[in-house]
């Protein structure tokens, strides 16, 4: 009995383990054929460790230089974008955490459930009255525009986050600076928000991955070359015809080596982050 | 205390709420009305969403007018193929995977984090890795499969209308079951080990301990995971765009990319917006359902 027990937990932890294996294999692939020749990878396959003398950068040299496809250019829009569109949601979603958490108003339930609704909504339905609206205000195929959109955008689900995060802050220590006499942005700035760092660290992780991993604002609003996101870049690599799976996949390591670092930095705020929504509070 | 008790919430949420407001409140409301203006006569009526589902044309087709056995079917159809398969096997997947990985797997951490990397990248990016893991040259899958002698599924997935959906519903399993593990995980952790331990004890089977003390109390987690899935379903664009933007033939079309092409294709504008208000409906119950939970 029990050594069959020991047999069974022995198979499934071997399962898992080959799962997960499955699992990071495109992972594998996409790094290999980003190194090799083409050639290479189709008389040899790309499941090998690689032989070292063959081993090339060029297609990553291709993806982000080639005026053709200018990663390098969509690289950097994508991290001016999505900096500056953590930075201004998160502090007005701190300041809108702040007020949902500590203050009472009438209107509380009712707006609440509102920045709950927006965090839900389908994207497709903002941008049509959007786009007249930038395109009168000569900010369609900006950055600033992009900014703009992404930061209200986040403000709604980064509210809710925050709220949660603020939550769990004793009322007492706010009541307590109130008796002091401290007026309420003082404990906002002092009380507040030194408590909530590790909160505001993971909204800022998963709004700028966010931001950074989005398409579609970006293939409404951005269309000339030199402001397009690397989002929007990465997928004109895939020719109409005929794939260049080197450049694709170099391509692919570059777009995604941003959120991948952060994921490494930031793993726990990361995870927990996601976990958030499954557990209530 | 100078501040009346109305003023400081304003403080507070001026800021935010007027970003909000234009960006985001202003554009939802004005996008249900272009839905229902009429180009042609300037007038509102609902033309536009008659266009809409009744058009047969592959890149615009929401339902089919018949049903081959393979697809297209109509984008809207395909985005219902994909809540019904994807939906399953991921809760599935997950709650199988969470068990394990609490109870019985060594080294639980790491494989959570392998799992985990499908939601880290960009849905995009996953969209070409998707076509890369179906690809008859360099791709995983046709290559086992022609070994297997399979010859149906030796080929390009992506690149044929009877498997283009089902490759692309495949791949989404791979880059959001990650979620489902991470919820499930997190919601383990509020079951006390004692439950488990006193199971085993008593000499319980590991389906049993599974299907009798651990799914029952993660109730509440499947839940959140089916309604945040049939969501991302509904809403999928990114994956599909990457991958085969909807082709071939339209057999991989699915409403958010429809209303993108009546947007930047065809440049009609208010049918674009008539697509939305339809994807936004269709979504509404599970939107309606998470604003019931989350505002405890």
């Amino acid at each position: 009995m029990k050594r069959r027990y020991l047999i069974r937990v022995v198979a499934l932890n071997i399962a898992v383990w080959a799962l997960a294996l499955v699992w990071a294999l495109p992972f594998v692939g996409i790094l290999m054929i980003s190194v090799m020749p083409y050639q290479e990878v189709i008389t040899k396959g790309w499941l090998r460790i690689p032989s070292l003398d063959t081993l090339t950068l060029k297609n990553y040299i291709e993806a982000l230089t080639n005026p053709l496809y200018d990663l390098a250019t969509g690289f950097r829009n994508s991290v001016v974008v999505a900096t500056v569109s953590t930075l201004i949601p998160l502090f007005a979603a701190a300041l809108a955490a702040y007020a949902f958490a500590n203050l009472d108003f009438r209107l509380k339930p009712l707006l609440f459930a509102l920045i709950i609704a927006l965090m839900m909504i389908p994207q497709q339905l903002i941008v049509v009255p959007l786009f007249f609206l930038y395109r009168s205000l000569g900010i369609y195929d900006t950055l600033q525009g992009m900014i703009l959109l992404h930061s209200a955008w986040g403000i709604a689900w980064a509210t809710f986050f925050l709220r949660n995060y603020l939550k769990f802050i004793p009322r007492s220590l706010i009541e307590a600076a109130r008796v002091d006499g401290a007026s309420d942005f003082k404990i906002f700035r002092r009380v507040v928000m030194p408590l909530a760092v590790p909160g505001l660290i993971a909204a800022a992780v998963l709004q700028f991955t966010w931001v950074w991993n989005d398409l579609f604002y970006a293939l409404v609003f951005l269309v000339s070359r030199e402001n397009q996101l690397v989002t929007q870049k990465v997928v004109t690599l895939k020719g109409e015809f005929h794939v260049d799976w080197g450049l694709l996949a170099a391509g692919s390591v570059i777009t995604m080596s941003m959120p991948l670092i952060l994921y490494v930095v930031f793993n726990k705020y990361f995870m927990k982050g996601v976990a958030g929504w499954g557990v209530k509070r | 205390m100078a501040l009346s008790r109305g003023l400081r919430p304003a403080l507070f949420l001026s800021f935010p709420l007027s970003l909000i407001a234009v960006f985001v409140l202003y554009p939802m409301v004005a996008t249900v009305f272009y839905s229902f203006y009429d180009k042609e006569t300037g007038s509102f009526s609902l033309n536009n969403y008659i266009d809409v589902l009744l058009s047969a044309h592959p890149l615009y087709m929401l339902v089919a007018q018949s049903f081959g056995p393979t697809p297209p079917w109509g984008a809207l159809i395909h985005n219902l193929v994909w809540v019904a398969l994807h939906v399953p096997l991921v809760t599935l997947l997950g709650l199988v995977l969470a068990f394990l990985l609490k109870y019985y797997v060594k080294g639980s951490t790491l494989v959570k984090a392998i799992l985990f990397l499908g939601i880290v990248i960009p849905p995009a990016v996953g969209g070409l890795i998707i076509r890369f893991m179906f690809d008859n040259v360099v791709g995983v899958a046709p290559t086992v499969f022609s070994y297997l002698g399979v010859e149906e599924l030796s080929k390009t997935w992506t690149a044929y209308p009877q498997t283009a959906l089902f490759a692309l519903i495949l791949g989404s399993v791979w880059i959001w079951s990650g979620f489902a593990v991470t919820i499930f995980s997190a919601a383990l952790e509020s079951i006390p080990k004692s439950h488990v331990e006193a199971a085993k004890v008593f000499g319980a089977s590991m389906w049993h301990i599974f299907s009798r003390v651990i799914v029952p109390q993660l109730k509440p987690a499947v839940i959140i995971v089916v309604v945040m899935t049939v969501l991302w379903d509904m809403k999928i664009f990114d994956i599909v765009y990457a991958s085969t933007g909807g082709g071939p033939g339209g057999s991989t079309n699915v409403l958010a990319l429809v209303m993108y092409t009546y947007f930047a294709r065809a440049l009609d504008f208010y049918k674009s917006a008539a697509v939305a208000v339809l994807l936004t409906l269709i979504a509404a119950p599970f939107i309606a359902l998470v604003v019931r939970w989350l505002r405890e």
